[in-house]
């Protein structure tokens, strides 16, 4: 009996520990980045980090800002492009498709879902950018490639996220739109979609969330040079990008601007998941 | 009194549930008679039949427009939908119709060489290095929702701070464990560019992964099980173990599997953690094999799609990737429907 007991409280101590890593992980997480980050933000001042729009690691010269514009503008785009599409297809998903179609096309989605960042990025490389260069101008490496390649990855987030916020809404809603003598596909935009809302907002933040921190994809699309895009057909550089794409050689005051980018990114990462919270509680609290 | 009519065969038309169509037709004969009623006391039968015409024409036209707003919502989800399908089949199908011809045997020679960049030592470290990684992540992630759904007392501050801390790990992007890992990893523990750097970093970022899955799986284990358990004077452990798991493990397996794909598929958190050596590690050393620097099959095909020079080489890889992944998500569906079938057993 003692025996026994002392093996239930072991293995009650083991599982609080490794409930306890995930805790540790992030811990550290934020240690490390931003003991090695902050620094760099310090020397350069945080207003000449954030809003400078010089980035000449060869003069120490440190702004950010149009890595930051970049990001804002490839994850704006690829919210118009995947947003209307997502939740069309989300709606269609949850109330018009047969159940023949929702057998193809729910594993299709979730097959979305699975195809590697580099696969897209090949992808985008070898057919959006030659289309975009032949078709609407430019070198085709650019904001607009960016946009719709990662329009296109943010789909199936947004589709089974808004498509799981359609499904639980209460069947009674639905019944008493029809009663009133509205329309199946009415009732479905008037009444459902607007019950759904906040599940569906839920969907976009992960959408930014996914799009904002993607790295490879738009690695290969995005053109990368550092100035400020005039048009969408001008490429950019995301704050993901700068930090794979120097940190490779980069030594001193140059690394730590790197990291001290990936500290930026972090804090926007970690606003989103706030407002990704914020958005759940609202929901429930309905 | 054509209206009706109309509204009602319109309504039937919508595929509406019978019983509301039904119902809705009831309520508006009910308001019209007294509509009717009503025109009677004031005015004579001539202007009834006025109103009752407007009435007719009014409705006719809204119904109409009604009509052409279903069609149009229709047409527009219809719309949604088809691109979501023709992006994936022709993602999917151009990668194929490129990358199948050039799948060689001289792909999957066991050396990597720079003129025949065989993907077979990549392929080798990917498995290795995902083995690696799961192994970590699995045990920790299971443990964790064991003690989040089988122990802990509900609303403990430390579970609160465990799911916030999981949410926070899931929403960070992959270039921020890779710095991560590079900073902690690499320098601080000095293990250097290492298939061990590369498998702790992605043990981290899958870890919510498992922990959410088997959570989910653990929640769906009714509680007369437990009770059963509990019932037969099993403790807490033995329950656990030997009621509990066993109907949850296709529910795990489905959340290990998501977690391969995304070890499989990833580059950004491996690049400055496990770096891009195309050998397979010296296995014949033992331990020190954990510490060589190894590329991973997506971070093979990142580099040969950046060098350019080997383009049908990489349609070629990018297929092998693809397949992997398709495989994955197969198994994972396989599995998952084999969780469904348990619960009708139940």
């Amino acid at each position: 009996m003692h025996k026994l007991h002392i093996g239930e409280n072991l293995a009650r101590a083991l599982f609080i520990a490794a409930a306890g890593i995930s805790i540790l992980a992030v811990a550290i997480i934020c240690l490390f980045l931003f003991a090695n980050g902050v620094p760099a933000i310090g020397k350069n001042g945080l207003p000449d980090f954030l809003f400078g729009s010089t980035w000449r690691p060869a003069n120490d010269i440190y702004g950010i800002f149009p890595m930051i514009v970049g990001s804002i503008y490839v994850t704006a785009g690829a919210i118009l492009v995947g947003v209307p599409i997502g939740l069309l297809c989300a709606i269609y998903l949850s109330r018009f498709a047969s159940s023949k179609v929702e057998a193809f096309l729910k594993p299709g989605v979730e097959l979305l879902a699975g195809i590697p960042s580099v696969v897209y990025g090949f992808f985008g490389l070898v057919v959006i950018v030659p289309f975009i260069r032949e078709n609407i101008g430019g070198r085709g490496l650019s904001l607009l490639a960016a946009a719709v390649l990662l329009g296109i990855m943010i789909l199936p987030t947004i589709i089974t996220v808004a498509q799981s916020a359609l499904d639980a809404v209460p069947k009674k809603y639905y019944e008493g739109a029809l009663a009133l003598g509205a329309t199946h596909e009415r009732s479905v935009f008037r009444v459902l979609v607007p019950a759904a809302g906040s599940g569906i907002m839920a969907g976009i933040v992960l959408g930014i969330g996914r799009a904002i921190g993607e790295t490879m994809a738009v690695i290969m699309v995005a053109g990368n040079q550092v100035v400020m895009p005039n048009s969408i057909l001008d490429g950019v550089r995301t704050m993901t990008a700068n930090i794979v794409l120097e940190m490779g050689y980069a030594a001193g005051m140059h690394r730590e601007a790197l990291i001290a980018t990936g500290v930026v990114l972090f804090v926007f990462v970690l606003m989103l998941t706030v407002l990704f919270n914020l958005i759940k509680k609202r929901g429930e609290a309905k | 009194m054509g209206f009706l009519r109309k509204n009602n065969s319109q309504l039937a038309g919508a595929a509406a549930g019978a019983g509301s169509a039904a119902n809705a037709a009831g309520a508006g004969a009910a308001g019209t008679a007294g509509a009717n009623m009503a025109g009677g006391a004031l005015f004579g039968g001539g202007a009834l039949d006025k109103i009752d015409t407007w009435y007719a024409q009014s409705a006719a036209k809204n119904a109409q427009k009604n009509k052409i707003l279903s069609i149009l919502l229709r047409l527009i989800v219809r719309i949604g939908a088809l691109l979501t399908a023709t992006t994936l089949v022709f993602i999917v199908g151009y990668i194929l119709v490129n990358g199948i011809p050039y799948i060689t045997p001289s792909l999957f020679e066991w050396e990597y060489t720079t003129d025949n960049v065989s993907l077979m030592p990549a392929l080798i470290n990917t498995l290795l290095m995902a083995g690696l990684s799961l192994l970590m992540a699995v045990p920790i992630g299971v443990g964790s929702a064991i003690y989040l759904v089988e122990y802990a007392p509900r609303g403990n501050k430390f579970v609160q701070l465990v799911r916030t801390t999981t949410e926070t790990l899931q929403g960070i992007p992959s270039i921020i464990y890779g710095l991560f890992g590079m900073l902690f990893f690499v320098t601080a523990l000095g293990w250097g560019l290492s298939l061990m750097a590369g498998a702790c970093t992605l043990a981290i970022m899958v870890l919510p992964v498992v922990m959410r899955t088997t959570e989910e799986a653990l929640l769906a284990v009714p509680d007369s099980y437990r009770e059963g358990g509990f019932g037969l004077g099993a403790g807490r452990l033995r329950t656990v173990f030997r009621c509990v798991l066993p109907s949850a493990i296709p529910g795990i397996l489905g959340g290990v599997i998501l977690a391969l794909g995304r070890c499989v598929g990833e580059v950004a958190a491996l690049i400055f953690t496990a770096g891009s050596i195309a050998e397979i590690p010296n296995l014949a050393a033992g331990a020190a094999a954990l510490f060589d620097s190894t590329r991973t099959l997506s971070v093979h095909m990142y580099l040969l799609a950046s060098e350019g020079l080997h383009i049908n080489e990489t349609y070629a890889t990018a297929v092998v990737l693809l397949v992997v992944v398709v495989a994955l998500n197969l198994l994972a569906t396989f599995v998952a429907k084999k969780m469904n079938k348990g619960d009708i057993d139940d």
